[in-house]
């Protein structure tokens, strides 16, 4: 595996330990099925896809860089242009609407002063309009990271917003 | 009494650990399998349970199967499909998390009833949290020699990988997962050749959903039989139902097939009713593709009798006056809900799901949103009705996979069903846009059409 590369993004060495274990879970010569989880830990370190990481990414599986860019930009999931450091992701489908989703949208939006897909001008928070998050019964639902916040209220955004920005 | 094939012990403190789970009687399939079935033995309770693929296209597990090709010297794998994304489901987000043991051991029988060594759980990404569960249970359950090698010496090796998605709807069609697991564009394949001859890496493969996998367990330490003798007909054994929107209590509940609709909305057990003071205006019973009905057609069949929470009942009537189970996405929607807004919103949500691939799907779900959205923000023409349903009828049949379908029934069923509320958007848009407004024409002359 190649663990020497010229490119300026690179995997610290935990997350070079934790990409060589993915890869090697898939059959010999099938490594590409590790691109989704590689662009998964490039996130994770860099809050971000970028195009370097994303090189490096197609160096470490020995395929070319556009086909890791092609995926990149399918999934919704990786951010491929620069996001602030919470990056909340709105639920805005139907059932999430019925529990009131759309006024604490609305709320949120205000509380930040930005609208979906705006960065917060000191870099804090990205609002991201996202779909449907298999969360229904517990809605108005957002994610920030791996964390799902559920029956949201303006007021428990507002509780949400004061402790992330801690 | 219901029947909790799958849920019995979710309450139990701990069950999300190994040892909790094998206390409960966990793995006990796996020993029974494994020690005193042949994998053909297997398929054959899986056969006669009758279960039917809980993902939602309700096709049975046993026969799909069944149709796995077995070319010597060809590796075979398992696929299971944890992409749960359809709007109004979170089962197997609920199974999951709660139980995750229990999918591993259904992995474990299902993969040795098939004949794979390495088989795959495909987790939407958005569900790192439970991947994470998924990874610490797959490592107590090796450690504990349910995994790896020589399986409590039985010769059988399996290997479980968790994979995340990146964020995708259509990645739970099961020919764009097989893409998206070999690390490409959700873009779903043509069929034929089918997952069964050619599916993972041009090999034999089957795709199962979640439900579907954990269920198997239960098959194995009961017997296809008594899997059966739940439910009504076609329709065995139990199905997890995500509730959600305006009653009084949304969440996952394991019903018996065959319950009433209306003692699932009314009864304390489930939904426990439409919330205080409101009425039951219309539910989309089986996640967002299916048609919406109104209340007076999902609580009664045109033959006026009671609607069942079944494949067949629920589809009695078909387009007209039915629906489908679906996925068990059971969305309720009393008299506040605005039926143009939400047809709107689903179709924003298919429009933006869409992988781009067939044309028919790609430039119809664009049209649909952009003309639902005007009528629901006062500019719709009178033609637009007529329009959508026929952008919806050139859309449906004509894709490669099942999204364009998914997208047109939702369209087409709420101007079937709800043709004022879109002409009072069209005839009086001032008063159809004030903040709040909901139609309340027909529904207040028609006593029937609230419940």
């Amino acid at each position: 595996m190649t663990t020497e590369t010229n490119n300026t993004i690179q995997f610290t060495p935990e997350r070079l330990a934790k990409a060589n274990e993915i890869i090697a879970r898939y059959p010999e010569g099938k490594q590409k099925s590790a691109l989704l989880p590689l662009l998964h830990l490039l996130q994770e370190q860099e809050g971000w896809t970028p195009a370097e990481g994303m090189d490096y990414v197609a160096e470490l599986l020995n395929i070319e860089p556009i086909e890791v860019y092609e995926v990149a930009t399918f999934y919704t999931m990786y951010h491929v242009k620069p996001v602030g450091k919470h990056v909340i992701e709105y639920c805005r489908t139907g059932p999430c609407c019925l529990m009131g989703g759309e006024e604490v949208f609305a709320h949120l939006k205000q509380r930040l002063g930005i609208e979906a897909g705006q960065t917060t001008v000191d870099g804090q928070f990205t609002i991201k309009e996202v779909e449907c998050l298999a969360a229904c019964g517990m809605g108005p639902v957002f994610q920030v990271r791996e964390k799902y916040h559920m029956h949201l209220t303006n007021e428990r955004v507002d509780e949400i917003i004061d402790e992330l920005s801690k | 009494m219901a029947t909790k094939i799958l849920t019995e012990h979710v309450a139990v403190p701990g069950i999300e650990t190994f040892d909790v789970y094998r206390k409960q009687g966990g793995y006990t399939a796996v020993e029974k399998a494994l020690k005193t079935l042949s994998p053909e033995a297997v398929v054959e309770e899986v056969k006669k349970a009758g279960v039917r693929g809980r993902g939602g296209a309700g096709f049975p597990m046993g026969m799909k199967w069944s149709f796995l090709a077995k070319p010597e010297g060809v590796p075979r794998y398992l696929v299971c499909n944890a992409d749960e994304s359809e709007p109004g489901t979170f089962k197997d987000h609920y199974l999951m998390k709660n139980l995750p043991h229990l999918l591993i051991e259904g992995m474990i029988v299902s993969s040795f009833a098939l004949g794979a060594n390495k088989s795959f759980i495909y987790v939407r990404g958005e569900l790192m949290y439970v991947i994470h569960i998924l990874e610490k249970a797959i490592a107590e359950a090796k450690a504990a020699g349910f995994l790896g090698k020589n399986i409590l010496g039985s010769g059988y090796d399996l290997e479980l990988v968790v994979q995340p998605g990146g964020g995708a709807y259509i990645c739970g069609e099961e020919t764009a997962l097989l893409e998206s697991l070999e690390g490409k564009r959700g873009n779903p394949r043509n069929k034929p050749p089918f997952p069964a001859v050619k599916g993972l890496y041009q090999s034999p493969t089957v795709v199962n959903n979640v439900e579907s996998i954990a269920t198997t367990p239960w098959i194995i330490n009961n017997g296809g039989d008594a899997y059966a003798a739940i439910g009504i007909g076609r329709s065995t054994g139990t199905k997890l139902i995500s509730a959600s929107g305006h009653i009084r209590k949304p969440g996952v509940y394991e019903i018996d097939l065959g319950v009433s609709v209306e003692d699932f909305i009314y009864a304390d057990e489930w939904c426990g009713g439409i919330r205080p003071g409101h009425k039951l205006k219309a539910v989309v019973a089986g996640g967002s593709s299916v048609p919406i009905l109104p209340a007076d057609k999902i609580l009664t069949t045109a033959a006026g009798e009671k609607r069942l929470m079944t494949y067949e009942s629920l589809s009695d009537g078909g387009f007209q006056t039915g629906t489908m189970l679906g996925s068990g996405g059971f969305i309720v929607f009393d008299e506040t809900a605005c039926i143009v807004r939400n047809t709107w919103n689903f179709a924003r949500f298919y429009h933006h799901e869409s992988c781009g691939q067939c044309s028919p799907c790609r430039e119809g779900t664009g049209w649909m949103e952009k003309v639902l959205h005007r009528i629901e923000y006062g500019h719709g023409h009178q033609q637009d009705l007529d329009l959508l349903v026929d952008v919806a009828k050139k859309i449906e049949g004509n894709t490669i996979c099942p999204l364009g379908d998914a997208a047109a029934w939702p369209v087409a069923s709420a101007i079937r069903h709800f043709r004022d509320e879109f002409q009072w958007h069209i005839d009086r848009p001032h008063e159809a846009t004030q903040p709040g407004a909901v139609y309340k024409g027909d529904m207040a002359a028609s006593a029937d059409r609230l419940v």
